[in-house]
């Protein structure tokens, strides 16, 4: 698949607010006055950033009020409505943490749950993809998650915590590599199902049916840079995970040091996302021979 | 509605011979032709006359070389478009309600004027059946021709899809695939159409009829008409010539 920028800033950074959000709401740290807005201010500028960020792949930004009305069937709509939801039910959280006012937790929790669900419905939105067998696994909706709750740990100085969720996170990228590279072999699509002519003998493409790219190709066939792959990964896994955990462990929480991990964070972050998409497969490559 | 109708009696499709067609993209055209200047945006081509040209098509034509175990390879060419699938992933996914399954007759279309091009339709269709237009920003798919089909306009042999209409060998047909005994349904039933990548549970309502079996070849349908025994006038003439 195609890994636009726009969709990878967009997961990447609104992930990481919504776990902000979370973890701010269950009182992971308590920040009082201008630490709390800054704090309460980063997590709602990453969500929101980051869905402003969807919007730029969108042919027709401006009918974007539109996709709240199918929240019954599409996980894109349900991820609009959760995340539209979150961001409303954290303002008064938000806003009694910065005045320094104690609201029940009952508030803080309900929200926190609805920031998970945000990631969740992220996440399904591929996961839901049969199309695209790499990712149509329950461990889609457990990276999502689990690079959430890293980087709003690290964020809050969650340290322990985070330790713990950065390592899971490894394994589930780990995990998600070894797994995905036999997902779309398993899956059994090949060209002798996609054109019904396997029970015929071997089936191989003579002549494609346009010279030049199109949409298809451009946006589902994308193999440029899967040659970086291994390479890509290590940085992933040792950036998103097995750089900030001993971080997170060995050094004081102070800001700047916060800081440093959670941009190492987001570099493994950005490199596991950009693979995520990339190394995707689609099964209409298989009509082109290629995928 | 992105929620799926429930499965209509009436589910009009195409059904197309791989034994027939003989890849000349004339229903490419056809459908470009067509759908180029009635049912919502045109059909864009970004760079036409440049080097990388580029363009929205609802149908395209691929080639594929078969090599069976012990015989000569075959060529297959094989139209490839939206199937209008009874379980249609692409529809669900749609959040704005811009891509639905028509009830009374299951064909699948874009309310383009609702479609945020987001292109998450594209990507659940595992047949790419669905090409974003890059100058109007809006899914394009096949409509089955819904603006020919009905068309009272139209005379009765043109209310067929343009594909089917401008097919030279035949090799498109189009009718109701819910009624069994239609004239697609027997052809299905007849030469053992079969759909498309059945593992991705799309229950698609067009069906590709394989190409026949060549084996042998056999004795020519025509053979009889070369064994001509001339008689009369001609005959006297073949036995008079014999005799030089």
């Amino acid at each position: 698949m195609h890994p636009a920028p726009s969709v990878i800033l967009f997961t990447v950074l609104s992930g990481m607010g919504f776990g902000l959000l979370a973890l701010l709401a269950l009182g992971a740290a308590q920040p009082l006055g201008l630490a709390a807005l800054l704090h309460w201010g980063l997590g709602y500028g990453l969500a929101v950033g980051g869905l402003l960020a969807s919007t730029f792949h969108l042919g027709n930004p401006q009918r974007a009020l539109r996709a709240f009305t199918q929240w019954r069937t599409s996980w894109l709509s349900r991820e609009g409505w959760a995340s539209v939801l979150t961001l409303f039910m954290l303002a008064p959280v938000a806003l009694a943490a910065i005045m320094g006012a104690g609201l029940p937790s009952f508030f803080g929790a309900t929200g926190a749950a609805m920031a998970l669900l945000t990631v969740y419905c992220t996440a399904m939105i591929y996961a839901q993809l049969k199309t695209v067998p790499r990712w149509n696994h329950w461990i889609t909706p457990v990276l999502f998650l689990l690079f959430a709750l890293t980087g709003g740990a690290i964020l809050t100085g969650r340290n322990g915590f985070g330790a713990i969720m950065a390592l899971l996170l490894g394994a589930a990228l780990f995990y998600s590599f070894r797994r995905g590279d036999g997902a779309f072999a398993e899956r059994g699509a090949t060209i002798g199902s996609a054109t019904g002519l396997g029970a015929l003998g071997e089936v191989r493409q003579f002549a494609p049916p346009h010279t030049g790219g199109n949409y298809l190709m451009n946006e589902m066939i994308f193999r440029v840079g899967r040659k970086h792959v291994r390479r890509l990964r290590i940085i992933a896994i040792l950036g998103a995970s097995l750089l900030p955990a001993p971080i997170l462990v060995f050094v004081p929480p102070l800001p700047w040091v916060m800081a440093v991990a959670a941009v190492i964070h987001l570099v493994g972050a950005f490199a596991a996302r950009w693979l995520f998409f990339a190394e995707a497969e689609h099964v209409v490559g298989l009509y082109y021979d290629a995928h | 509605m992105t929620a799926l109708p429930p499965p209509s009696a009436k589910k009009l499709g195409l059904v197309i011979d791989l034994d027939t067609c003989v890849g000349c993209q004339a229903c490419v055209t056809a459908c470009k032709g067509w759908n180029d200047q009635g049912y919502g945006a045109p059909l864009s081509d970004m760079d036409a006359y440049g080097s990388a040209p580029c363009g929205t098509f609802l149908n395209r034509v691929h080639s594929y070389e078969v090599q069976p175990e012990a015989a000569a390879p075959q060529i297959i060419n094989f139209p490839r478009s939206c199937l209008h699938c009874d379980n249609a992933p692409c529809v669900t996914v749609c959040p704005t309600g811009a891509s639905y399954k028509r009830a009374e007759d299951g064909i699948v279309l874009v309310n383009e004027s609702a479609c945020i091009g987001c292109g998450l339709c594209a990507w659940a269709c595992p047949y790419g059946a669905r090409e974003l237009d890059a100058e109007a920003g809006v899914m394009k798919k096949c409509t089955l021709c819904v603006d020919r089909i009905y068309n009272d306009n139209l005379a009765e042999e043109d209310r067929v899809p343009a594909c089917v209409r401008t097919c030279p060998t035949g090799a498109r047909h189009f009718g109701d695939l819910g009624d069994p005994e239609s004239a697609v349904s027997r052809l299905v039933a007849e030469r053992g159409g079969y759909d498309l990548m059945p593992e991705m549970e799309t229950k698609p309502v067009n069906k590709y009829l394989p190409p026949r079996k060549k084996g042998a070849v056999e004795a020519s349908p025509l053979a009889p008409l070369l064994d001509v025994q001339a008689t009369g006038f001609a005959g006297w003439l073949d036995r008079l010539l014999e005799k030089f």
